[in-house]
């Protein structure tokens, strides 16, 4: 994306079919013990866009996360993602669909014990049939992408806190997934390595167009992230024009007592009258 | 710690029987689907049979020469010392190579295999890895599986070699027995039934201790305090089923050999 979206270009692509979403969420619920976390949740993600999702520490985001390509089950309720009913599927049969989904783990799971390269390249070493000149390419790639190619053969203790972050994106990103699933991926970070993470999940949303489900506690990354656009001939995240903030496809789910209070999009949120969203966002 | 009705502790544990049945299941399972993981079963295989060779021999090596010890204070008021050999070959070769291996092999791996995937779990490497297409089960679970049963398999005919020479040390050093009547006897004393069951155990128990360990492990909850639980359970129940299951299968052994 080199240039801001306009209001013309959008209403354009409003006219075309529906997209099919990329996950949706009908009436979910489940409860860990007697703890109820999320209560009959509904919402939809479509296709190309960012759905950020807000609620207090314990409010079932990362749930969601985890629910949308089923590597926990709900009590009730169905998930699409991709078209597929996750909630139908065998866990053999979620390992198909699961390698169309990319995910950046809160804490970064990579795997300890193996180089960054290992980690990054482990899904193409894990399906097989790709040369290896291929995958050491692609790595290098998506390493560029998060301007850390020069770590290759470090192993993840040797990382930063968010270095290991932006080698969790690397490896989400390898396989150029359809959708990105991102949990607090700026968590515990300091402002700037947390913006640094913040533009590439702007530079995957407006460059690859992938959409993504993001899990946060902080709301000014959203706000980065509805306010900016990223400029691929500069290489970098810039600030739209003041009529267009908000013009990007961003939406925001706030999550209360495990129900969506907020489903909408920045200005909606900007206008909600809702007096704990407003207390929430101020 | 939260108390629990009877009832609710006893659905649990069935639920955890039920849980270790079926993964134990899916990593026998796994060995007929793609993709096979040769590399990290040898892998596997380097650190528990390489890595568990020196205590496993060394514990045989001392359990063999103890054998020799206290049955010849026995057989000497029956003047029959010179059946030491026959003793400590039946004895180590039936019963102690394979029960001892399985002990030491159990101590230093399931609490190995448990500690490992625990912290893979509670830093959801695990979910990373399901995440990412691969099942934890064929890439973790049934390698460990393979390369223990494997090796335990050869260490436990390298351990009761050396079972046999503590003994040969202490007839010949200590009690001045000949060195060929030892060996000869040793030797003469083994039938068919006796080395088939001595090979047969050592396969019951690898299995026993890779399925173990990697249960513990996978089913890790509470953070690093949770690892550590797991793994101490891990062992103790990889000790205890060895010793059990020990009984049933040299019962079921003896019958189906008739010895």
């Amino acid at each position: 994306m080199s240039a801001p979206p306009t209001l013309v270009e959008r209403s354009a692509v409003a006219e075309r079919p529906p997209a099919r979403e990329a996950v949706v969420f009908e009436n979910v619920s489940i409860a860990f013990e007697e703890n109820r976390v999320l209560n009959g949740i509904s919402f939809q993600l479509p296709r190309g866009e960012t759905k950020a999702i807000f609620g207090v520490a314990g409010s079932g985001k990362s749930t969601i996360l985890k629910l949308a390509i089923g590597l926990i089950r709900p009590d009730s309720g169905r998930i699409y993602t991709l078209g597929e009913e996750v909630t139908a599927l065998k866990e053999e049969e979620l390992f198909e669909l699961r390698r169309r989904v990319g995910i950046v783990f809160q804490e970064s799971a990579l795997f300890d014990s193996l180089t960054v390269r290992e980690n990054v390249g482990f899904r193409l070493y894990e399906e097989g049939g790709t040369p290896d000149s291929e995958i050491e390419e692609r790595i290098r790639e998506v390493l560029r992408f998060v301007e850390l190619e020069h770590t290759l053969d470090m192993f993840p203790a040797e990382l930063s806190g968010g270095m290991r972050r932006r080698v969790a994106i690397a490896r989400a990103i390898i396989t150029r997934p359809e959708v990105l699933l991102y949990d607090s991926p700026t968590g515990g970070l300091d402002p700037v390595t947390s913006t640094t993470i913040v533009e590439l999940i702007i530079k995957q949303r407006d460059v690859y167009k992938t959409s993504s489900l993001l899990v946060t506690h902080r709301l000014q990354d959203a706000f980065v992230m509805a306010t900016h656009y990223f400029d691929q001939r500069e290489n970098k995240m810039k600030l739209l024009p003041r009529g267009q903030r908000g013009e990007v496809p961003l939406s925001f789910l706030i999550l209360r007592d495990g129900k969506p209070i907020f489903d909408g999009d920045a200005q909606e949120l900007a206008h909600t009258r809702d007096e704990y969203i407003r207390e929430y966002i101020s | 710690m939260e108390l629990i009705s009877p009832g609710e502790y006893a659905k649990q544990k069935v639920q955890s029987v039920q849980d270790y049945v079926l993964l134990a299941a899916r990593s026998v399972a796994n060995l007929f689907r793609a993709p096979r993981y040769l590399a990290d079963t040898m892998q596997q295989a380097d650190m528990i049979g390489v890595g568990s060779l020196p205590i496993v021999l060394a514990a045989c090596f001392f359990t063999g020469a103890a054998l020799a010890l206290n049955s010849a204070t026995t057989l000497g008021r029956f003047g029959a010392l010179t059946l030491i050999g026959q003793l400590v070959s039946i004895g180590i070769v039936r019963e102690l190579g394979p029960v001892l291996a399985g002990l030491v092999v159990a101590g230093r791996n399931a609490s190995g295999m448990a500690s490992e995937l625990g912290s893979m779990v509670v830093t959801e490497q695990i979910d990373a890895m399901r995440a990412l297409g691969t099942d934890p089960t064929k890439k973790l679970v049934t390698p460990r599986v393979i390369s223990t049963v494997i090796m335990m398999f050869f260490l436990t005919i390298l351990g009761d070699f050396l079972g046999l020479i503590g003994g040969w040390v202490v007839s010949t050093i200590v009690m001045g027995l000949d060195s060929r009547q030892y060996w000869s006897n040793a030797w003469q004393a083994l039938e068919y039934s006796d080395v088939f069951m001595g090979l047969t155990k050592p396969l019951v128990f690898g299995f026993i201790i890779a399925t173990i360990g990697c249960y513990y492990g996978l089913s890790t909850k509470g953070g690093t305090q949770g690892v550590g639980r797991s793994t101490t359970e891990a062992v103790v129940a990889a000790m205890i089923l060895i010793i059990a299951v020990d009984v049933f299968v040299t019962r079921l052994l003896m019958m189906i050999l008739g010895s």
